[in-house]
């Protein structure tokens, strides 16, 4: 009974961890997600596309590309065209979390709308495989949450946000990464080469490669793997 | 408005159609050792990359002197296995007081 008590205690203050700990990313991306309303709205779209994009599309980097290009007068073709590049990553994430989103039908289908670089991050920096499983959906159905209402605000606002720039939100973000990250990248060597490398490559494509499009071949990385630990 | 609403569905259903990718795929074929191990290192793969264009480019150039100068200070404090908090409220707040006294 006691060490039954003991571990239900422990499980708990763990779920509470996470919730602590995804609250921070939620609170990071509903101020993103406050910009992307208010930048879509203030450069001329209506209410309804920042809003409608966020629950349908929900993938931050690709709707502020597919904005940034319709804003540009650059075409909607060219802006999903950006955008599905942007979003092409989401497929080997989807592959990596697969097992930890659940057996069920309504699991599958509902989870995989909330694969995105914070849930997938977040659930792969977790031990075991029923923790990993509990990070995905806390943090992803949270996200969800926040990221929806926080456009719906900015798209409100519109211009009476400010620059979210000066509160050094675009550094908390590659943080956020850079933290989650740093366990597996700092145990396993291989996973190491291979980083390093596509992070590499990455940088040196970005100045001509188009969006999307450099972290993508990031993944040619995996050529440094050799023949990882199962060897 | 008709052209915006086609280009919001094609980006819908196309980023849904990657996102099911995995779930589609999983339990009917069963994946080897080694391209699971793959996979998961390609997920780290990414996310890597996506910090290291994140932290230091903009729109394709350098991002300047703020955001890769809070990320490293988040990076230190992670490597020193300070809490979550800690790392993002430090990278955030390196930036910020940095452009406060005109570091852009």
């Amino acid at each position: 009974m006691f060490i039954v008590e003991n571990m239900r205690t422990a499980e708990r203050t763990s779920h509470l961890d996470l919730v602590r700990d995804a609250s921070l990313v939620w609170l990071a991306s509903g101020v993103v997600g406050v910009s992307f309303g208010a930048i879509a709205v203030a450069g001329g779209l209506p209410v309804w596309v920042p809003v409608v994009m966020s629950l349908v599309v929900y993938a931050g980097s690709a709707q502020f590309s597919a904005v940034g290009v319709l804003l540009a007068g650059g075409g909607p073709l060219a802006a999903a065209t950006t955008g599905l590049l942007l979003n092409t990553r989401t497929a080997a994430y989807s592959l990596a979390v697969a097992e930890t989103l659940g057996q069920g039908r309504v699991a599958r289908l509902l989870g995989a709308h909330l694969v995105t670089d914070e849930t997938v991050a977040f659930a792969l920096a977790q031990p075991d495989p029923v923790r990993r499983r509990t990070a995905f959906w806390v943090s992803g159905l949270g996200l969800y949450a926040v990221w929806n209402t926080g456009v719906l605000i900015g798209a409100l606002a519109g211009d009476a946000i400010g620059d979210t720039a000066r509160y050094g939100l675009d550094a908390a973000f590659p943080a956020v990464l850079v933290a989650l990250v740093l366990p597996p990248l700092r145990q396993d060597a291989p996973v190491r080469r291979s980083a390093l490398l596509g992070a590499c490559l990455a940088l040196a494509l970005t100045p001509v490669a188009p969006a999307g499009v450099p972290v993508l071949l990031a993944l040619a990385g995996l050529l440094a793997f050799g023949k990882g630990r199962t060897a | 408005m008709s052209a915006t609403v086609a280009m919001i569905l094609a980006l819908a259903v196309g980023t849904y159609a990657f996102r099911l990718v995995g779930p589609a795929l999983h339990g009917r074929i069963e994946l080897p050792a080694r391209i699971q191990e793959l996979l998961s290192a390609s997920a780290i793969v990414l996310l890597t990359a996506l910090l290291a264009t994140g932290a230091l480019t903009e729109d394709g150039g350098f991002a300047g002197w703020a955001r890769p100068t809070g990320v490293l200070v988040g990076a230190v404090l992670a490597w020193r296995k300070a809490p979550f908090v800690v790392v993002v409220l430090g990278a955030a707040g390196t930036a910020a007081v940095l452009r406060a006294v005109g570091v852009a």
